[in-house]
């Protein structure tokens, strides 16, 4: 008689590094190889623990920006000051390294590409990640669904993935990018720097009679500020989906 | 005490799938304080106690408590009156 199946709980699982590719001065893509490793749902996240050599070990939460794929998956890194673990990712990490990931984790903050609805992304500096992979996810199955997103960083330096996403506007047809800097504009940009507000929701989100999916992303301060101006202009609370990362960023 | 010191209720995917065979954050529940629902990602979630504790964003009451040790986990869910939990 066949023994039944004992179903192993969620753990950590080895991950090397495969490659590693520079995104701004402070963020860096990391190629993980996860021999079978299932794929994940786009807006998903891993957590990835390291472990010194005296046993002290430090585990964060990262998005996963690929877009869905077996063996295989990146996330982007943004150094924050102190990080125990995006200084090593960002600063240190060599391919051929090895880190323990668990995951894909996390049911709430993902895109289902059977939902027809138009999708609003708002992203805060690295809260770009996510729904990165959403992007590209839509563009990998061929999509039409519209989708808008709202990007605020310091300023055009900092903005990752900003060539793919030039090129993305271009090719993929249906995906809209508007830029919010917070610091520093491009000369001759029509908007002086400035936190994202309500005007420039509305000029470059959708109008909430459409029941647009939205997807808010970033530090906590700024998930806040969004999803009130959100639900301030009409939209339903329970379509607005968030993730916030703390104060200073994961 | 900074007031936007804390992350949500994403991030307690990966602790809660260790012990839960499916994922407790796409999982709505009820506040046992102020009867507010909502789902467990939306939680207010702060680190600096020891371990990981989960308040409701509506009242600030704790709704979960995870400690863990080397070889366990603690668990405590009594801030929640019950959780409806998607099987599709």
């Amino acid at each position: 008689m066949a023994r039944a199946t004992v179903l192993r709980r969620l753990t950590w699982q080895a991950a090397s590094i495969a490659d590693i590719r520079v995104e701004t001065d402070t963020a860096r893509t990391i190629v993980l190889d996860l021999p079978g490793w299932p794929g994940h749902v786009a807006g998903q996240h891993v957590d990835i623990r390291l472990t010194a050599d005296n046993g002290y070990s430090a585990q964060r939460s990262y998005s996963v920006a690929s877009a869905p794929a077996d063996g295989r998956l990146e996330v982007t890194v943004q150094r924050v000051p102190d990080g125990e673990v995006s200084g090593y990712l960002v600063d240190i990490a060599q391919p051929g390294d090895v880190v323990e990931v668990r995951g894909p984790v996390g049911g709430y903050f993902t895109w289902e590409p059977e939902d027809p609805s138009p999708v609003l992304l708002v992203a805060g500096g690295s809260g770009i990640v996510p729904l990165m992979s959403m992007i590209r996810a839509r563009s990998d199955v061929h999509s039409r669904v519209p989708f808008r997103l709202i990007y605020s960083t310091r300023g055009p330096a900092d903005a990752i993935y900003a060539d793919e996403l030039r090129r993305r506007v271009r090719d993929d047809r249906g995906v809209d990018v508007a830029y919010a800097y917070t610091r520093t504009v491009p000369e001759g940009w029509p908007r002086p720097p400035g936190r994202l507000d309500a005007a420039l929701l509305t000029a470059s989100g959708w109008p909430a009679d459409l029941g647009p999916a939205a997807f808010v992303c970033g530090p906590t301060g700024f998930v806040e500020t969004v999803a009130n101006l959100l639900v301030a202009q009409g939209n339903e609370p329970a379509r607005i989906k968030t993730e916030r990362f703390g104060p200073t960023g994961g | 005490m900074d007031p936007m010191d804390y992350m949500d209720g994403n991030m307690l995917a990966g602790e809660l799938r260790e012990i839960f065979s499916m994922d407790v954050t796409a999982a709505r529940g009820r506040c046992a304080g102020c009867g507010r629902m909502g789902m467990v990602a939306e939680t207010r979630v702060y680190q600096h106690a020891a371990g990981l504790v989960a308040r409701c964003p509506g009242c600030d009451a704790v709704l979960i408590r995870l400690v863990r040790a080397p070889d366990r986990a603690y668990l405590d869910l009594h801030g929640m009156s019950f959780l409806e939990v998607p099987l599709a």
